[in-house]
């Protein structure tokens, strides 16, 4: 057969056709392997959570999912040991998060047991550097000088290089356990009964001596307008 | 029978496309951070490229000159995304590790180099050699590259610890070690092809 002729029709005709027949490809294989797709992703977080929890959440109950803040995926799994999910028979929580980390979006699930204290996690879905922070996932349930988290409370967790904190970071990779320890700071706030003071990688950074004056000014006018809309209400 | 043998070794060696013709050198550095990485990430380059070089050479009549490059990359990215989906769907363990650059074989010039080289000017059998050959090359080059930046960057190859556990070497396993282990390779492939 001789090779088409680069006319205006032939080429429509041509690309056009090659265009639907590997749209129709794809939707046929989308629509075969979504359900398989969402299978596998629904598994995973099962999975994750059934390893946070006490006892390897044996015996327990999950109580359907709270999602604290859609924007930070933070979505809280109480676990009880049976259906009433009556206060006493309260087992932990696995917690879900996503933050920032060195490399992107890290995805972790963090659980606690009945007194908040850190069970396990388990790290779901990451872009840290391969060899250094990707180590996040095994390093800080290790038992070795003092970069195991297990068993610990969470809320001030900080890195044994920052002021007042007592985890070792992993190797080469300060940044990705400081993101880390943050997020694992932030789930215990998610599911701790108290308001806590969070430290996190980000409020650290705050919290150093501004450099900038403008910051502060800024913050005492927010301040200030709510008091005037107060006074505005009682007049 | 020698001339399809020619075709397959052609991209093993004397026109490997990493070390030989130099092409697709992004996911050559982003991906050899482990020999696990590179391995795989050239294994599915390898299935695109036969999967592309099949059907483009049985399109390539139906195909006018003026519009087969975007005709080609609709192709190309058509099987990507099929590679995406099955291996979301079957193998989430390994779609984990490489999900992230999947994508990048889209525009992996080596696809769409033997496209517009091979595939466009010979048949579906030579076609599929062809990819096949290239593809083994690029696998083979990206093994390489990933083991030694591991080796050098971890102390360990395949995962297998070689040196003491601590032992960390953070250029080798960022960007600029990629440059620095391909460049040392380059230099060698040519000395030795040079001979």
């Amino acid at each position: 057969m001789a090779k088409l002729e680069s006319s205006f029709k032939n080429m429509v005709i041509s690309l056009v056709s090659i265009a639907v027949v590997a749209a129709a490809a794809l939707a046929g294989v989308y629509t075969l392997t979504k359900d398989k797709i969402d299978q596998q992703k629904a598994e995973k977080v099962n999975k994750a959570i059934l390893e946070v929890l006490p006892n390897q959440g044996a015996g327990a109950i999950i109580a359907p999912a709270d999602t604290i803040d859609a924007a930070k995926d933070l979505i809280v799994y109480r676990a009880y040991s049976d259906s009433t999910f009556a206060p006493e028979t309260y087992i932990g929580a696995a917690v879900k998060i996503s933050a920032n980390g060195f490399g992107g979006k890290f995805k972790i699930m963090v659980g606690f047991d009945a007194n908040d204290l850190i069970v396990n996690y388990t790290v779901l879905e990451h872009q840290e550097t391969p060899g250094l922070g990707d180590k996040m996932g095994k390093w800080f349930k290790t038992e070795k000088g003092n970069q195991d988290i297990r068993g610990r409370k969470a809320g001030a967790l900080q890195v044994s290089k920052d002021m007042g904190g007592d985890v070792d970071a992993i190797t080469a990779a300060t940044w990705s356990s400081r993101y880390f320890l943050g997020a694992v700071n932030e789930a215990y706030a998610a599911i701790a009964n108290e308001k806590v003071e969070v430290v996190t990688s980000a409020s650290k950074q705050q919290a150093a001596p501004a450099v900038e004056p403008e910051e502060p000014k800024e913050e005492t006018n927010q301040d200030v307008e709510p008091v005037k809309e107060m006074e505005e209400d009682h007049e | 029978m020698s001339n399809a043998f020619k075709t397959f070794t052609n991209g093993l060696l004397k026109e490997n496309p990493t070390f030989v013709l130099v092409l697709g050198m992004c996911p050559t550095l982003a991906t050899t951070t482990s020999a696990i990485n590179g391995m795989s990430m050239g294994l599915a380059t390898m299935f695109v490229l036969v999967c592309s070089n099949v059907v483009i050479s049985m399109l390539k009549n139906l195909i006018p000159d003026k519009v087969r490059i975007p005709a080609f990359i609709v192709v190309i990215a058509s099987f990507v995304t099929l590679v995406q989906l099955a291996m979301q769907a079957y193998v989430p363990a390994i779609y984990d590790v490489l999900g992230l650059f999947i994508p990048l074989i889209v525009v992996n010039c080596i696809v769409l180099g033997r496209a517009e080289a091979f595939a466009a000017k010979n048949n579906v059998g030579l076609s599929a050699l062809d990819g096949l050959g290239m593809g083994l090359g690029f696998t083979m080059a990206l093994t390489l590259l990933g083991a030694i930046r591991e080796f050098l960057g971890a102390g360990s190859i395949f995962g297998f610890q070689i040196y003491p556990e601590n032992y960390v070497n953070l250029i080798f396993v960022l960007a600029p070690g990629a440059f620095i282990a391909l460049a040392y390779l380059l230099a060698i492939m040519n000395k030795l092809q040079k001979k």
